[in-house]
């Protein structure tokens, strides 16, 4: 019998997850802030206390994210991609594909049955096809992020988008609520315009089913909708994806993984255009 | 920081106008007008004869017509030339189509190009126009006739905007980080993010890290100047090479360009020698107004326009 913990280091959010084999004995998550250590060491805590067990009873700790070292108290460290694929193997074990959303990047992984990444390209450069964009749009149209997932489902009309940038989307939508556009189908815009970007990403490892959404812009109901619509196909959210990176982390931690490499794809936008007189 | 007119506003670099005591409109044979409606500025050039004649410099409102109608009645404020007066018209930048008072429309890169040789000369080669939303080089010939060019106009990066949510981020006038970025012991390393967005939470860790204001603009304006090389070299560069647009202002980062070319962005001063003399302001933004005045001009000369003049 082996306890180990999982944690799950992003831009914005902390996930942890403590589990002894196949059961999960306490979890815990929240914004890390500025001083993300700090964070971590209290949520850490956290989840402890939940399991009922002190940092001496954990025996590893893996950590990954973004932001993985910052937990200094882990042991090993293994890649976002490794860490969703192992993760969502064990909530999903028909996935083949992973889309993964989260504040600050898109990625797609292709995943094998064992849970190990076949493939993986990922944007990280540009806030336009990540969480960050529907954050700053949703602040342009003065709703909440999760007001904006649900009046994306009441929309009536599909607009597209010029703006392939965040910054250039911001003004468009202001422009669009001047010219009386309804909230709804200003929603479904911006949530189509990012389904079309990292359905592109997707379609760079190939898309097989079944495909499955984690990362913070899984609890996004209308973006999941789009993305559906994008890949007509159908995605599968699994219960709290924001936790899948932790829950793979510590699969890896029970395998005794403590360090993994993976290759990745970086997908740049194209920005210039050439022309003749 | 403190004292500007409206301090929450760092962007808001300052609305100008202008007019030629020298010339006398009613003496003139042919009036023009450019109106260059760009994303983030609106430019009215008012020629005479082929000379600039007024302009107005104003921030682009919600809409391309009254944009264009609060630049251009912005150029004849302290004149009593009226937009009846004008024999032609021409609409350029991204709201070129929706200029009320213009008999036709040309595109912004043509304008550049036809402008930046009027303002800075026939050895013109390379022009870069760094507008409000894009930022292009053109490569052009002695009569200012475009060769070829190359655009972002799909990031925010590299252009006047992503420049301005920096200003605002940073709290400092936007005209001040270009002479603030010298102010430095020893250059800091660029902000290594190229998207406006995560640059923004990057500028945030080094303002909490203490990092001083003046080295976090050094490393914007340094950044800035990266990503333009990126077109840049896309192009090919020749000189005599010139940067039009707003950003052409902003010596932080022209110099830091500079260096990376390896070259020396030509000075921002007139061709003419006259209008050196007359101390006849030069402002970069100008550029496509005044192309698009002088389209204008040959336009009617050659005969494959009318004059619309109705007073």
């Amino acid at each position: 019998m082996m306890i180990v913990a999982g944690i799950d280091i992003g831009g914005k959010n902390a996930h942890i997850v403590i589990k002894k084999d196949g059961q999960i004995l306490g979890k815990a998550a929240g914004p890390t802030g500025i001083k993300k250590a700090e964070a971590v060491e209290e949520l850490y805590d956290e989840a402890l206390k939940k399991a009922g067990l002190s940092r001496k009873d954990v025996e590893r700790v893996v950590a990954t994210g973004s932001a993985a070292t910052r937990a200094t108290f882990a042991n090993g460290f293994i890649p976002d991609a490794a860490a969703d694929a192992r993760g969502v193997i064990k909530a999903v074990p028909t996935a083949k594909t992973v889309i993964d959303v989260g504040a600050e990047e898109g990625r797609a992984i292709k995943i094998g049955a064992d849970g190990r990444v076949l493939d993986f390209a990922i944007n990280e450069k540009c806030a336009a096809g990540t969480g960050t964009f529907v954050e700053a749009m949703s602040r342009a149209l003065e709703v909440s992020v999760d007001e904006m997932a649900k009046i994306t489902l009441q929309s009536s009309q599909t607009l597209s988008m010029n703006a392939q940038c965040a910054v250039f989307g911001e003004s468009e939508v202001v422009s669009l609520i001047h010219q009386k556009t309804s909230k709804p189908d200003i929603a479904r815009a911006v949530m189509n315009a990012i389904a079309g970007r990292i359905g592109s990403i997707a379609r760079i490892v190939g898309l097989e089913k079944e495909v499955v959404m984690v990362g913070g812009m899984a609890k996004n109901a209308g973006f999941v909708d789009s993305l559906k619509k994008e890949l007509q196909m159908d995605v599968i959210v699994p219960e709290d994806p924001g936790y899948i990176g932790a829950l793979g982390a510590a699969e890896a931690a029970l395998a005794g993984v403590m360090a993994e490499e993976v290759k990745a794809k970086v997908v740049e936008k194209e920005t210039v255009t050439e022309g003749k007189a | 920081m403190g004292g500007e007119a409206i301090p929450q506003e760092f962007w808001r670099w300052p609305e100008t106008n202008w007019v030629n005591q020298d010339i006398d409109w009613k003496e003139g044979k042919v009036i023009t007008a450019g109106l260059d409606v760009g994303s983030v500025s609106t430019q009215a050039v008012v020629m005479v004869d082929g000379e600039l004649y007024a302009y107005g410099n104003t921030r682009t409102g919600s809409d391309s017509p009254t944009s264009a109608w609060t630049g251009m009645n912005f150029a004849l404020e302290k004149t009593d030339l009226k937009v009846e007066n004008i024999d032609y018209c021409i609409g350029t930048g991204y709201g070129r189509v929706n200029v009320p008072m213009a008999q036709q429309s040309i595109t912004e890169i043509s304008c550049h190009a036809r402008g930046a040789n009027f303002m800075y000369g026939p050895e013109v080669r390379t022009v870069m126009d760094m507008g409000g939303q894009d930022c292009k080089a053109i490569n052009v010939d002695e009569r200012g006739k475009v060769l070829n060019f190359v655009m972002n106009d799909k990031c925010a990066a590299g252009t006047g905007r992503g420049m301005e949510v920096f200003a605002d981020l940073i709290r400092v006038p936007v005209w001040e980080i270009g002479p603030r970025s010298f102010r430095i012991q020893k250059e800091p390393p660029t902000i290594s993010s190229t998207c406006v967005v995560f640059a923004k939470s990057e500028v945030l860790g080094l303002l909490e890290s203490g990092m001083p204001e003046n080295d976090i603009m050094a490393a914007y304006c340094s950044a800035m100047a990266h990503r333009i090389m990126d077109l840049l070299n896309r192009l090919g560069v020749k000189e005599k090479f010139v940067i039009t647009g707003g950003i052409a202002k902003n010596e932080g980062v022209v110099k830091r360009l500079d260096k990376e070319l390896g070259i020396k962005t030509a000075e921002r001063v007139w061709y003419a020698k006259e209008y050196i003399d007359r101390g006849y302001p030069f402002d970069t933004q100008l550029a496509g107004g005044i192309g698009a005045a002088l389209f204008g001009q040959a336009l009617l000369k050659m005969g494959k326009a009318k004059s619309a003049r109705k007073a």
